[in-house]
């Protein structure tokens, strides 16, 4: 219960601070995809039921301020949180690397899904341009803030522990 | 058994998967197609999360302002000494306008056209939080249904076109702004009355225009620096907000119609409070028509 609490303080935070301070310090207008952060640390680190919780509750925070329809984001973060959750298996807290790779990897499968369905299928093809002036910024950026955020998610679930 | 247990679990969290996958879609469908699914939601998330970035958002003017005051003497003698030069400017059109004005009044009351957007009830409203991704140009307002806020109404700032409300909490409303890669709204050229389509483009976004389409105009009399309103025709959008003034224009290669973009007289990228139009189009008109009865 206590864990759940603590859980949703967490993707409440990051949210709030994704959508205000982050927008004001962003750089070139791209701010970094703190969600993806969270919903994959804690699939990574508690397997894939807290991963789709955790995803699915970050999703539908987005879906109701900032969606279109409800449920797009709820959907494609639920299934993040599921896959980085079956690699609970090769998870140490020691290790940095596998957790990096992960975020990086699912905010990249986050980025090619909104690409896909919310512009492709609109029938904006310059590819070239989304994946260089998005894309690109957007996971370096992600990155950069993974470095900073993940050790402190980690922190949170060692003391939950 | 341990192997027992692990294939227990696993499988319990694939049917939490499609149970999920399933609710989500059902979502969609149910949002697609109503818009019952995200009343009970909106309600709890803006108790939530709406007077956290509320306060945050002041946070950040305060910081604003604080940097503001820093600004030197100097800097602010010779702002001083141009916004002077300004002024005897602007008095000058001021008072041909005045007389314009006298001239227009009478030839509106002929007309039985005293519609304005001057006259339009507005509500003004901070904007408190941004999209939390890259691809879209949506942003969320302090003032919801409370204040009397609805979908569809119109969202200016300063003398220009901002965008749309498209949901509604109690304390907060979201507002999609016409750079929005998904947002079209039907234009006008002021000075030719023809129509035009306005719609947002990511691609456009980064050097600050929007893309215009669809502009018949076979005399070429419609050139660079012409000003795009809100047209007449349009369902959403109250007529004759200004949008922007067009900076590039060409010829589509079907030779009938024109394209190019506009510079939108709004800065969105430094957007801290809006104005709502407190009418929607629609409620206008019917009004009208009730007076003519």
């Amino acid at each position: 219960m206590k864990r759940i609490l603590i859980e949703i303080l967490i993707i409440i935070a990051a949210f709030i601070l994704q959508t205000t301070v982050f927008r004001l310090i962003s750089l070139g207008g791209i701010v970094p995809n703190l969600l993806i952060i969270v919903t994959s640390s804690f699939g990574i680190m508690r397997g894939r039921n807290e991963g789709m919780f955790v995803g699915f509750l970050c999703g539908i925070l987005v879906d109701i301020f900032f969606g279109s329809i409800l449920g797009f984001y709820a959907l494609a973060y639920t299934v993040i949180g599921y896959v980085n959750g079956i690699f609970k298996t090769m998870f140490y807290p020691e290790d940095v690397k596998l957790p990096m790779f992960l975020i990086s990897a699912s905010e990249a499968v986050y980025c090619f899904i909104c690409y896909i369905f919310l512009f492709m299928l609109r029938g904006r093809m310059h590819f070239g341009y989304y994946i260089v002036h998005i894309i690109l910024p957007e996971i370096v950026y992600t990155i950069v803030a993974t470095i900073v955020l993940y050790r402190g998610i980690l922190f949170v679930n060692e003391k939950l522990e | 058994m341990p192997g027992n247990r692990r294939n227990k679990i696993s499988i319990q969290s694939k049917y939490v998967l499609l149970f999920l996958t399933i609710l989500c879609i059902g979502m969609m469908i149910l949002s697609f197609a109503t818009d019952i699914a995200s009343g009970p939601l909106n309600l709890v998330a803006g108790y939530v999360i709406v007077p956290v970035q509320k306060g945050i958002g002041k946070a950040g003017e305060w910081l604003r302002n604080r940097s503001d005051d820093m600004k030197t003497m100097t800097e602010l003698a010779e702002e001083n000494k141009q916004l002077k030069d300004e002024v005897t400017k602007l008095q000058l059109s001021v008072n041909e306008l005045q007389s314009d004005k006298y001239e227009l009044s009478e030839l509106r009351q002929l007309f039985k056209l005293n519609e304005q957007y001057s006259d339009y009830p507005v509500i003004g409203a901070r904007v408190i939080s941004k999209d939390a991704g890259n691809w879209f140009s949506t942003f969320v307002i302090d003032k919801g249904s409370r204040d009397g806020i609805e979908p569809d109404m119109n969202v200016m700032a300063g003398s220009g076109l901002v965008g749309i409300v498209t949901e509604v909490g109690p304390v907060w409303a979201t507002v999609q702004a016409i750079i929005d890669d998904q947002a079209n709204l039907s234009g006008m050229v002021m000075s030719t009355s023809d129509h035009l389509i306005v719609s947002g483009d990511l691609e456009l976004m980064k050097d600050g225009y929007i893309r215009f389409s669809q502009l018949v105009d076979s005399e070429d009399k419609v050139v660079q620096g012409d000003q795009i309103v809100t047209s007449t025709i349009s369902d959403k959008y109250l007529p004759n907000i200004t949008v922007g003034y067009i900076t590039e224009i060409r010829h589509d290669s079907n030779n009938l119609t024109k394209s190019g973009f506009l510079t939108p007289v709004v800065d969105f990228k430094h957007l801290s409070t809006v104005l709502v139009v407190l009418e929607k189009k629609q409620v206008r008109e019917e009004a009208h028509e009730k007076n003519s009865d």
